[in-house]
């Protein structure tokens, strides 16, 4: 579609772009990001034919660009600049008309029915038929960038140059306007390159990405292999970290702001407020969190922990909605707290403090093992209902694959805990190899040292595996001795 | 049903505002004709009109006198006035189109000292080109009119690469500035005549007769009809050139042939009528404001209703102070230089928001 060999140029004498090349293939979404005076609209600019280039081609489906006449070239490329300025009143409906003018032919340039035609379906595309009688002076900035829009489609272009598209849009349009291109791209074959400052808005639609530094190109790849963080740092000059989006196969660079928050305070065993119903901890500042909880589960930054007691027979008690509606009545936030249910009293919970070689963790365990008051109501299924929530807090600053890790190790440490303490899974009559509502949590600071690793090998890990060891055996004799007192 | 109705809104707006037009254009005609130090009824002049269609050249019942006057004095006057309102009008908004400057005009721009300049030399020395006889004079005014605003465009795009209208408009005055200079030192060399040259310069439609009517109107047939034809360009360009280079337009080639065009008719009119200014500013900004800004039909209103425009200013400078006759160029002044004052006051303000 669109093949550009070795090109060099710019304005006056000075080159701004210097030996390019790159290739764009039918329907295909290019990105072209850079810095700020990277040569990003130059370069939009020579493939539009504006600049002319002062070595090198620039080849358009097979034919040189300068072999294509002005309305030739209209008809094949169309163009969005970044800032449409204008001194005369159009009404919206003669400026998308424009967009015609390079099919018109004779004097009078009449339209025709299909210009007609045209021009009603870019319109609707772009949703600015409303807008037509109005003038383009009226319309907002956003407004104004769906009218020119529809002007370049309706050029009926196989390639589109977009600089900057969402500039002045907001982000429902931006979703829309870069969706409906994306489909285009898919039933027209239409091509887009598109010049974008939104490094995970691009990586989310475009098929390729040139990086362009000093008006040269860095790298010319998909976006997986364009984002990624050295070479983000090398164009950018910011450090940024790579993620996964939760939802696509596309990454995303997470930015960090030089301010974060104010400096956390160490978590101690003071922080975890036991009361009869609750154990609960209101932290100074947001840990990250990895977790099975019912309210806050996954990964996250929470403030606020509460492990709630309910009774085992209470059917309304469990369900996240409830959960919700609890946390609200008794002043925690949804979106800061994690939440977790257990039939256990948590009076009995056990809150202990762990130490070695500067590692410091809080772990926090309640346990309700099924027991023979409970069978005696006749409900079947709560025989076998055990829960075991473990809360590990962690005064440290923790990589993802640690806290994975430190997941692992926690529920081997308490397989182990249960299968010493002889506590026999009912159901499959085995040892109990995972009690069948636990719940675990895994919070940490973010602070202080950096722990790559949490598995059983690394000093974190030993330190998790003993405590929740130890504190696990610990709450499940708790459990073990009220249901002895009260038979 | 919704495209049949958008093709019926624009279509009817456009054909009232051709049939107001058309009649400011035929009732600012028959006023010109009409009014004068000898009056003229508009019955006659409909007689008048029967007489010339259907018993050709026969002498019907309007007495000799009153035809006399009407086809030696009163028509080739408004008709020349007509002419030269449609050429400045038409000049007028393609440079306004061209440099998306609402404030360009041939006499904001320069054009018409640079017109004039060459007319003057041409009266000064008597220069008579050979090969165009008669037209010296206007070709000679289209020449130095041309290089002009090629001067004036190199030279602001020299100074602030964005051309804004303010600096655009500054050229033009500096260049007019420095072009009325050289007119009035050749004046002052003359030594003769210098009030009748002084009088042309101020602008004035009156005692030219056919002879000028002629000398105009092969440039006025070919001018407008090349701007004619380059309506949609025109709104193309409108939008900047870079935006009408995305659209299709050959930019070079269509802004060459829209400014020369241009100052042939800027210039042809100036070299026939001296200079009048601001018709070309008034006449087109009203009629966009009247009906909208799509240039194949704001250049036909616009060259109609600047032929009416300029018909009634010539009326108005011939009897307001009668039997003294008030250069023409100082109506439209009078009418121009607020309107001037009120366009850039309206894109300020817009500018700022």
């Amino acid at each position: 579609m669109l093949q550009i060999k070795n090109i060099a140029g710019g304005y006056q004498r000075r080159n701004i772009i210097e030996n390019l090349s790159f290739i764009v293939e039918k329907g295909e979404m290019f990105g072209i990001l850079g810095p700020n005076g990277s040569g990003k609209t130059t370069l939009l600019k020579m493939i539009g034919g504006l600049i002319p280039v002062r070595s090198g081609t620039i080849e358009l489906e097979g034919k040189p660009l300068q072999a294509y006449s002005a309305k030739q070239l209209a008809r094949k490329i169309a163009s969005l600049p970044q800032n449409n300025t204008q001194m005369f009143d159009y009404t919206v409906w003669e400026t998308v008309a424009l967009g015609r003018y390079p099919f018109q032919r004779g004097f009078l340039k009449r339209l025709t029915y299909e210009d007609e035609q045209v021009i009603q379906q870019v319109m609707e595309f772009t949703n600015v038929t409303k807008l037509k009688h109005l003038s383009i002076k009226h319309l907002s900035g956003g407004e104004k960038q769906r009218v020119f829009l529809a002007q370049a489609l309706a050029q009926n272009p196989s390639l589109l140059l977009l600089d900057e598209p969402t500039n002045h849009l907001d982000i429902t349009y931006q979703k829309m306007l870069l969706d409906q291109l994306k489909k285009w791209t898919k039933s027209h074959g239409l091509t887009v390159v598109s010049i974008f400052h939104d490094i995970n808005l691009a990586s989310l639609y475009c098929d390729k990405m040139l990086l362009l530094k000093n008006g040269q190109s860095v790298l010319i790849d998909d976006p997986n292999a364009v984002l990624n963080e050295k070479t983000i740092h090398h164009v950018y000059d910011v450090s940024a970290i790579k993620q996964s989006h939760p939802e696509i196969a596309r990454p995303q660079m997470m930015l960090s702001p030089e301010h974060k928050h104010d400096e956390k305070k160490v978590f101690t065993k003071e922080d975890v407020i036991q009361t009869k119903e609750l154990i609960y901890v209101k932290a100074a500042s947001p840990l990250k969190t990895l977790s099975s909880a019912v309210v806050g589960g996954g990964f996250g930054w929470h403030r606020h922990f509460v492990n709630r007691h309910v009774p085992t027979d209470d059917h309304v008690s469990g369900s996240q909605t409830e959960m919700i509606n609890f946390l609200l009545d008794n002043g925690f936030s949804p979106n800061e707290t994690i939440g977790m249910l257990t039939s256990s009293h948590v009076e009995d919970g056990v809150v202990e403090e762990w130490e070695e070689e500067g590692i410091s963790i809080i772990i926090v365990v309640t346990a309700s093992i099924s027991h023979g008051a409970d069978a005696s109501k006749n409900m079947e299924k709560h025989e076998h209902v055990r829960a075991i929530n473990t809360w590990m807090f962690i005064n440290g600053h923790l990589s993802d694959q640690a806290f994975i890790e430190g997941m692992v190790t926690a529920t081997e440490a308490k397989t182990k805990a249960l299968f010493d303490e002889g506590i026999i899974d009912s159901a499959t009559g085995s040892s109990a190899a995972e009690a069948s509502m636990d719940s675990v949590l895994l919070a940490a600071t973010q602070t202080g040292s950096l722990h790559h690793h949490a598995g059983t090998g690394a000093t974190l890990g030993k330190l998790i595996a003993k405590g929740v060891y130890e504190s696990t055996v610990k709450a499940i004799q708790n459990n073990k001795q009220r249901w002895t007192i009260n038979d | 049903m919704q495209k049949r109705f958008t093709r019926m809104y624009s279509n009817n707006k456009h054909v009232v505002a051709y049939m107001v037009t058309v009649c400011f254009l035929v009732f600012s005609i028959f006023l010109g004709v009409s009014i004068g130090t000898f009056p003229i009824s508009f019955f006659d002049i409909l007689q008048m009109i029967g007489d010339a269609l259907f018993h050709m050249g026969g002498n019907g019942s309007v007495d000799e006198n009153t035809q006399n006057i009407v086809m030696s004095i009163r028509l080739p006057r408004v008709i020349l006035a007509g002419l030269v309102g449609a050429s400045l009008a038409l000049a007028g908004a393609s440079f306004q189109g061209l440099l998306q400057n609402p404030l360009a005009d041939p006499y904001t721009l320069g054009v018409s000292s640079g017109a004039s300049l060459g007319a003057v030399f041409v009266l000064f020395f008597g220069i008579h080109i050979p090969f165009f006889g008669f037209f010296t004079l206007p070709v000679a005014s289209i020449l130095t009119g041309f290089m002009t605003i090629i001067f004036v465009i190199f030279f602001a795009g020299m100074i602030d690469k964005a051309m804004r209208i303010e600096t655009i408009v500054l050229t033009g005055i500096i260049m007019s500035s420095f072009l009325g200079a050289l007119i009035s030192f050749m004046i002052a060399m003359s030594g003769e005549e210098l009030r009748q040259i002084v009088n042309w310069l101020l602008g004035s439609v009156s005692m030219r007769g056919w002879v000028y009517v002629m000398m105009l109107l092969p440039f006025f047939v070919v001018g407008s009809l090349l701007i004619l034809a380059n309506g949609t360009e025109l709104n193309a360009l409108a939008f900047g050139e870079e935006k009408a280079h995305q659209l299709g337009v050959n930019v070079k080639k269509r802004k060459l042939l829209i400014l020369t065009s241009a100052s042939i008719l800027a210039g042809a009119a100036v070299a026939i009528s001296g200079t009048i200014g601001f018709v070309g500013l008034v006449v087109p900004h009203l009629n966009r404001l009247l009906w909208g800004n799509d240039y194949r039909h704001l250049l036909p209103l616009s060259a109609l209703f600047g032929a009416g425009f300029l018909i009634l200013a010539d009326l108005v400078s011939r009897t307001i102070m009668s039997p003294t006759e008030l250069p023409i160029g100082v109506i439209t002044a009078l009418i121009g230089a607020p309107s001037f004052a009120f366009i850039l006051m309206k894109q300020r303000m817009e500018r700022r928001g």
